[in-house]
């Protein structure tokens, strides 16, 4: 049955009588892609224009004409084996756009300015050594105060306003000692420049500005990346809803359009897209995402069904109760809400030496400038050796030494399939000494499998996969996951609830329950779901049940060898669980649990001064990845799920977890070292300025050198994920070798 | 030296031009899609009578 779809909420009128849509696009993987795709489209009836940009995975379709149906470009791309999904810009996202324009414009005029005034500075130098004017000089000084006075102002924005909120939240963060590190140079270069004096900052501070902004534009740049990735995402999993309109007919609409008291269809072998109770219809309902048990519910009208449940047998009518944000069960979102309190308290790296640091900076150059009095000195002398100590100690690689590393980690983990959503996950991953798992969906693979796969002979199992490849039942999926490039048979009956049927070779062919195929099943009480296949005279029983990802055991092996402790906590019933803690070795597993007896687990850990990875995709885990130290979910779970988790993982390997956690520790080590390496500086340079031997020039040779050292250590993290398994080293999760994502395969 | 007088006035116009120019290619999109510009320099579509 065809239905219309409603795109008017991501339609946006550009003014000048046209109009455009962005969609998200799967499947691009090639060159050649962008010509198929913007080719195909703008062929379309009302000739559109379309531009798809190939790092974001994002298509854009502009078009005057009203004869062009945006709601046709999924069909006119699905032939060719693209999916694509309305997409609108999150508000969050589009602001980051915004930051990271104005960064760029930030990063271009302290370049320009930086490079001008070093080439008048190379000049004094060069003077200061055989001989120079000292008109000319102080000609060279004005120039640079004109282009460094403005620059400064307009390029130091993102840490002057940094620095003002947190002085105003009364905190101190680095870029509080920065911003009085950058406007105290200045000042007394302009002081030195009106005395027709020698020592003049003003490359030194525009050098600074540039240095920081790199790495904050580095940094801004990977996380919009990442939070890219992660939105087109949420939207490909498509959250829309097959409306009832009160005359019968049917329409697609984003399942945000929709509200309380409407009516929508969900079909067999659909998620629900709401909250809601049951109007018309009768079926089966997996609701394991929510609840964590495998298992199905039957539902009769009158019964109340959660959003993210799956319909097996029978067409639902539900009458909406909550669709969009609300729709969660309440239980779960109050204990969220306890949970992400909790998490808040942690303290970043870089903001817990900043507030180390500032103090002691700001006192070292007060004592120099008592020192200097003291000593009998000139209070002038005496204040501008005390500013030069501030100068020489303005957190340079300091500032960079904690981001370089986490924008090189995150960069590394994006090309192993790894999206770490939160800039401390570094960190806080780090320091995990205990990984709790959840069973369905993380430890198993999400869609289930054919377990007896082994017994059954080859030519059955080919055309059943074939035959099951016409049937929209959820079971029948992972049958038809073996057709391997098949195409379906072409005269097949379905009967809803019940299986398909089709004539193949002249000879009846049946898939379904055992009634329907005519098989007689030996074991009626198994917590197995079976489907039967009867094929003329031959029949088999295929056992579909949850299997484990291939790398299960090797990734909980790995875990353990790197000496984390792994619990199994699970809301499936307690004898699935202990099938599978078995078969993994996990001695602390647990089933049958509520989310909120996850939670109390996690306190618990927590209390015994444990730090907890947790690892879940259902809906019911969403509280106790919100309450871990730091959690994991993969692309397969929950949309709530997914925005509590503080990294994503893509594809079907638990590597990715092991590979997180490796990198995370090479990272922690890296910004150790940096920031030893930061300290190290401090405590050649301090003495010499306060001694009153740092000049112009030692100033900026200094700041570069050690800017560029933690930059280069910075950069050995790139290396730091990848997912082959290690089979000898004892210690190390995996070794050293190639990612098996290609660089932008992630996306 | 008042050769300078003519010379740093040049530099810092020169200089000037290419953050103008920087600022304009940003502000029109240039950079908004990095992968994809390195992969449309392969494409012949615009070669008469290959569409």
């Amino acid at each position: 049955m065809a239905t219309l779809a409603d795109l008017s909420g991501f339609v946006r009128q550009t003014g000048d009588g046209g109009a455009e849509i962005d969609f998200a696009v799967q499947g691009v993987t090639c060159a050649a892609c962008i010509g198929k795709i913007e080719q195909t489209v703008s062929a379309m009836r009302g000739a559109p224009s379309a531009r798809l940009n190939y790092t974001t995975r994002r298509l854009r379709v502009a078009w005057r004409d009203e004869h062009f149906a945006p709601a046709d470009v999924a069909g006119a791309l699905a032939p060719l084996g693209y999916r694509v999904q309305p997409f609108a810009l999150a508000v969050v996202e589009s602001e980051d756009l915004i930051y990271g324009r104005r960064l760029m414009r930030c990063l271009a005029v302290a370049g320009f300015a930086t490079m001008n005034v070093m080439l008048l500075s190379v000049s004094i130098w060069a003077g200061a050594a055989s001989y120079i004017d000292p008109s000319t000089r102080d000609l060279f000084h004005w120039i640079s105060a004109l282009i460094a006075l403005p620059a400064a102002a307009f390029a130091g924005q993102p840490f002057f306003s940094s620095a003002f909120n947190a002085l105003r939240s009364r905190r101190l963060n680095m870029d509080v000692p920065i911003s009085v590190g950058i406007w105290l140079a200045l000042g007394m270069s302009v002081v030195e420049t009106i005395r027709h004096g020698e020592r003049a900052y003003f490359d030194s501070s525009l050098m600074l500005i540039f240095f920081l902004l790199v790495g904050r534009a580095l940094d801004h740049t990977m996380r919009q990346r990442i939070r890219g990735v992660v939105s087109n995402l949420a939207s490909l999993r498509a959250p829309k809803a097959c409306r009832v309109l009160p005359d019968g007919s049917l329409i697609d609409v984003p399942v945000s359009a929709l509200h309380p008291g409407d009516v929508v269809l969900v079909r067999p072998g659909e998620h629900l897209p709401v909250d809601g109770a049951i109007a018309i219809g009768e079926s089966e309902i997996d609701d394991s995402i929510i609840t964590g048990e495998t298992g199905r519910r039957a539902v009769a009208p009158g019964a109340e069904v959660y959003a993210g449940s799956l319909n097996f047998s029978g067409a639902l009518s539900v009458t909406v109760r909550a669709a969009g944000s609300a729709t969660l069960l309440d239980e779960i979102e109050r204990l969220l809400e306890a949970a992400s309190a909790a998490k808040s308290r942690y303290v970043r790296l870089a903001d817990r030496v900043a507030r180390l640091y500032a103090p002691v900076v700001h006192l070292a150059a007060l004592s120099t400038a008592i020192g200097w009095l003291i000593a009998g000195a000139d209070w002038r002398v005496a204040l501008e050796t005390a500013i030069a100590v501030l100068i020489i100690t303005c957190p340079c690689a300091l500032a960079l030494a904690v981001p370089a590393v986490s924008v090189v980690t995150g960069g590394a983990l994006l090309r192993a399939g790894v999206l770490l959503r939160n800039g401390d996950a570094v960190e806080r991953l780090a320091e995990v000494d205990t990984v709790v798992f959840d069973k369905t969906g993380t430890l198993t693979l999400p869609e289930p499998h054919i377990a007896n796969r082994g017994e059954i002979a080859e030519d059955l199992i080919r055309p059943a996969a074939r035959l099951a490849l016409s049937s929209r039942h959820p079971l029948a999926r992972s049958l038809a996951a073996e057709a391997a490039g098949q195409a379906p048979f072409d005269n097949v009956r379905e009967e809803t609830g019940h299986g398909v049927s089709a004539l193949i070779d002249g000879e009846d062919a049946r898939l379904g329950s055992a009634a329907f195929a005519g098989v007689e099943d030996e074991q009626s009480t198994t917590t197995l779901s079976r489907i039967a296949f009867r094929h003329g005279a031959r029949s088999a029983m295929f056992e579909v049940r949850q299997v484990l990802r291939a790398d299960a055991a090797d990734c909980v092996a790995a875990l353990k060898r790197a000496g984390l402790s792994i619990e199994l906590l699970s809301g499936d019933s307690a004898g699935a669980v202990a099938e599978v803690a078995n078969a993994l070795a996990i001695n602390n597993a647990q089933g049958g649990l509520k989310p909120a007896d996850k939670v109390a687990r996690l306190e618990k850990l927590r209390a015994e001064g444990r730090k907890v990875l947790m690892v879940g995709d259902g809906l019911n885990d969403a509280p106790a990845l919100a309450s871990a130290t730091v959690s994991i979910s993969p692309a397969s779970a929950a949309d709530l799920t997914q925005t509590v988790a503080d990294a994503i993982f893509l594809g079907d390997r638990l590597a990715s977890v092991c590979a997180a956690i490796t990198a995370s520790r090479m990272a922690r080590q890296l910004m150790r070292e940096n920031l030893g390496l930061a300290v190290a500086y401090n405590l050649l340079a301090v003495p010499m300025a306060m001694a009153g031997h740092v000049t112009p020039l030692v100033a900026a040779i200094a700041m570069s050198t050690s800017s560029m050292l933690v930059t280069a250590n910075a950069l050995r993290a790139r290396h730091a994920a990848n997912l082959d398994w290690p089979r000898h080293k004892a210690k190390s999760l995996t070794p050293r070798g190639a990612a098996i994502f290609p660089a932008g395969a992630a996306a | 030296m008042t050769i300078l007088l003519y010379l740093v006035p040049i530099a810092l116009a020169l200089g000037g031009a290419g953050l103008a120019a920087f600022l304009w290619s940003l502000r029109s999109g240039q950079y908004d899609d990095l992968d994809g510009a390195a992969l449309r320099i392969l494409q012949d579509d615009d070669i008469a009578g290959n569409e």
